[in-house]
């Protein structure tokens, strides 16, 4: 083992991006140079594009590649679950096949786990996956996947044994969505945006070695990849900044945000906009209004302790401490912040909070809020099953009673559409 | 460290948390409630000598430790917590803040060492009957005559006002306005012409006064008529303490209220397994959560002299307030029928929370000031 210091740390990354770096490259050229020297994703172990560098040192490194302006691999998207996945759970062949073009970039990757029928209980999957010869053969529907109708690869849980019980009936495969059996279609959102897909898998094909892990093993798997959405979520966040610098790698690299974050245009109108929110009431005179002004103020006391409570969570994570229950509640906070923020749009807004578009204020942004802030509390765990998880790991309080646990999953009630 | 406590810090805090629960069991609050001073010297004096608690934030030339306010506040939290009855909030955070910040030199030699040790218990009055928390409804004049200060008038809402030794007191110049013309003065709490009269309150954990004052002997603290500076920094401070008691009390009363909802039985099953308890209990966590880190956020801003200290208090102040009463409303639901009997320990805190819900301005008044630094 390799004593790693920082400073040591900093020097051998500052040597290597001194000597590759060439904003003139073509993006891909540069991120199989990356991929090859393992300086793209240090943490990743060494046989498989990485350095096997402590997590803690991942800054140091990412510091250097801002000093020299270098584009680093973007850790974000399901290609990143994906790859945490594999590094995890995968075969030799899963990494050999996969992993390099991840780290490229070249595949798109899509998550196939929600369902019309399962959504705060994904386990309770109907997708089935069923070996006619030698082939796994896939029928079912699932819904509210990112990038679908873009994707190579989809990471899909399907049900393989009925009789079992619903988290032991799940298995986990990876599946080639360029087949004809696979079908995507745009799902439309209450704001008009379509950023999810529905896939229809009608006889897809599978073969029997892309299955992950062992036949039942699917939730354990998916776990996994759950485990690494929150953090590659807020990597889309840091991605998503468009660098400014000048050459072509950037342009090209740029070209690729722009087609990735097009569906997410309206995130920060789910969020509710607070930052608009003085500079509203000033242009419109509402701020004159002593109610919108207590409107207002609560809208901040609200934002700024909810702000400040994730900084709390983040200053004990950094200090090693165990976490306290202010790690918990920053999606809850954010669902409250963004209903009340949507509350103060419309008082400051008026008669236009009834426009739409180019007629609504801030050229539509309004709107956007005022149609997009439900969004908050339903996507990524709704209100209530995060408040179920708080109370029960949080606050020790008894777990909900279960109808599901013990059955094989055929006799268990489940919603007739599937 | 406006996001975490150091090592000393959380120390210093399970300390006073272990003695606290030792000292002030709630046995103790009712009896020293029930009487008419809400206190004991000689009880107090015992209690303050061990762990040194009006001397936590007085600067060490005064005879205090010299600690920040992020220590005292700890200290506030936990004494919210346990709903202590003692003279603290009056003496330690309002008089000495108020002396320390108008005071000469002299003046703070002469005052704050009594304060620290506790010997000296003060107050300060500052509301009147109008129960105005700026100087807009100040009344209170002065008189000066061959240099020698009296006042006229008549302070409410006084904490501890019929025990104090030592009345800090905001009076105004005839005939000025607003924020001109005041000053602090010194009054005896024995001087003649002092008409001490005990109010009704509310919370009894807390004892108020109104004083009448006739024409009474005073000394005025630091420079006449440059008081509203002093005044202001005493109350953004005073308004972060508040806050941080606040969110102790709050914490205590969520923690009592989870412990008996797991215990209760009703249906045949834990009335905690009701999905209805279980987001309520979730809620209040979130509610005392966020008022915290607004409480904590404000007195490290106080101490690094942060920009946004003013805005940060009255947050915090808004913050506690709505938390601490929702929670108290909430722990008596839960509690049912027995959560309103005066056995029940929870309406002690309940009467607290609406107590302090006003104290120092309530919500709206504090909603309103944030607005008014950010539309300026």
């Amino acid at each position: 083992m390799t004593e790693y210091t920082e400073d040591y740390v900093r020097k051998e990354a500052r040597t290597w991006l001194e000597n590759n770096w060439d904003p003139n490259l073509d993006l891909f050229e540069w991120r199989n140079k990356l991929a090859d020297s393992g300086w793209g994703l240090p943490n990743w172990p060494s046989n498989w594009y990485g350095r096997d560098l402590p997590v803690g040192l991942v800054p140091i490194v990412e510091e250097e590649f801002q000093r020299i302006g270098a584009l680093p691999i973007p850790k974000s998207g399901i290609r990143m679950l994906a790859a945490a996945t594999i590094l995890n759970h995968g075969t030799e062949m899963h990494k050999e096949k996969f992993l390099r073009r991840i780290v490229t970039g070249e595949d798109v990757w899509c998550q196939l786990f929600s369902e019309p029928g399962s959504g705060s209980d994904l386990a309770g999957a109907t997708t089935k996956a069923v070996m006619v010869g030698n082939k796994w053969v896939v029928n079912g529907q699932k819904v509210w996947t990112t990038s679908a109708h873009k994707a190579h690869w989809g990471l899909l849980l399907a049900r393989t044994d009925m009789d079992a019980t619903k988290h032991d009936g799940l298995s986990y495969f990876i599946i080639d969505m360029k087949q004809p059996g696979v079908e995507t279609q745009p799902l439309k959102q209450m704001n008009g945006y379509a950023s999810f897909n529905q896939v229809f898998l009608t006889d897809a094909e599978v073969l029997p070695d892309f299955q992950v892990s062992e036949l039942g093993d699917g939730w354990k798997v998916a776990t996994t990849t759950l485990m690494h959405e929150r953090r590659a979520a807020d990597s889309l966040r840091a991605w998503g900044q468009v660098p400014s610098s000048e050459g072509p790698i950037y342009d090209q690299e740029r070209a690729e945000i722009e087609t990735t974050m097009a569906p997410y245009k309206w995130y920060p109108q789910r969020a509710g906009r607070v930052d608009l929110i003085m500079q509203r009431a000033k242009e419109t005179g509402a701020i004159k209004d002593p109610a919108v002004r207590q409107e207002i103020a609560k809208l901040m006391t609200l934002h700024k302790s909810a702000e400040w409570t994730a900084r709390r969570a983040r200053s004990a994570q950094e200090q090693g401490k165990p976490q306290g229950p202010e790690g918990s509640l920053g999606k809850l906070a954010a669902s409250n912040v963004a209903r009340a923020a949507a509350k103060v749009h419309t008082m400051i807004s008026g008669a236009h909070s009834m426009l739409s578009g180019d007629d609504s204020p801030e050229n539509g942004t309004v709107a956007e809020v005022l149609i997009s802030f439900p969004a908050s509390s339903i996507a990524g765990g709704t209100d209530e099953i995060q408040k179920n998880i708080i109370s029960e790991r949080v606050l020790d309080m008894p777990k909900e009673t279960r109808f599901d646990a013990g059955k094989p999953f055929k006799d268990i009630p489940r919603n007739t559409i599937s | 460290m406006k996001f975490s406590f150091t090592e000393e810090q959380d120390e210093f805090r399970s300390v006073l948390r272990r003695f606290l629960e030792d000292k002030s069991p709630s046995t103790e609050v009712r009896r020293l409630m029930a009487t008419a001073d809400g206190w004991e010297r000689e009880q107090w004096a015992k209690i303050n000598s061990e762990l040194g608690l009006t001397a936590v934030a007085i600067p060490e030339a005064y005879g205090g430790h010299g600690f920040g306010l992020s220590e005292q506040c700890i200290v506030l939290e936990e004494m919210g917590r346990s709903l202590l009855c003692a003279p603290y909030f009056g003496s330690a955070v309002l008089a000495a803040s108020a002396i320390l910040y108008a005071g000469t030199e002299e003046q703070k030699n002469e005052l704050l060492p009594g304060i620290a040790s506790g010997s000296t218990v003060a107050t300060l009055a500052f509301t009147e009957e109008n129960g105005s928390w700026d100087n807009s409804g100040l009344t209170t004049i002065f008189d000066k005559s061959k240099n020698e200060y009296s006042i006229t008038g008549t302070k409410s809402f006084v904490l501890d006002g019929t025990t104090a030794d030592l009345i800090i007191v905001l009076a105004r110049t005839p005939n000025t306005k607003k924020d001109e013309g005041l000053s602090l003065f010194a009054v005896d709490g024995q001087a003649s012409g002092l008409k001490k009269e005990p109010l009704k309150s509310v919370d009894e954990t807390r004892k108020l006064a109104r004083i009448h004052f006739d024409q009474v002997p005073a000394k005025l603290l630091g420079v006449e008529g440059n008081a509203a500076g002093p005044m202001k920094k005493t109350m953004t401070r005073s308004i972060i303490c508040l806050s941080n008691e606040m969110v102790g009390g709050a914490d205590r009363l969520r923690e009592d209220a989870l412990e008996y909802v797991k215990m209760r039985m009703q249906f045949g099953r834990s009335i905690a397994s009701f999905q209805v308890t279980k987001h309520k209990a979730t809620d209040m966590l979130a509610d005392v959560e966020l008022a915290k880190s607004a409480a904590y956020f404000a007195a490290a801003a106080f101490d690094e002299e942060d920009d946004e200290t003013e805005e940060a208090a009255s947050i915090a102040k808004a913050a506690s307030s709505e938390a601490y009463m929702q929670t108290a409303i909430h722990s008596i639901q839960m509690h049912g029928g027995i959560g309103f009997t005066w056995d029940n320990d929870t309406h002690l805190w309940f009467k607290r929370a609406k107590s302090s819900e006003v104290f120092l301005g309530d919500p709206a008044h504090h909603h309103e000031k944030m607005m008014t630094i950010w539309d300026a």
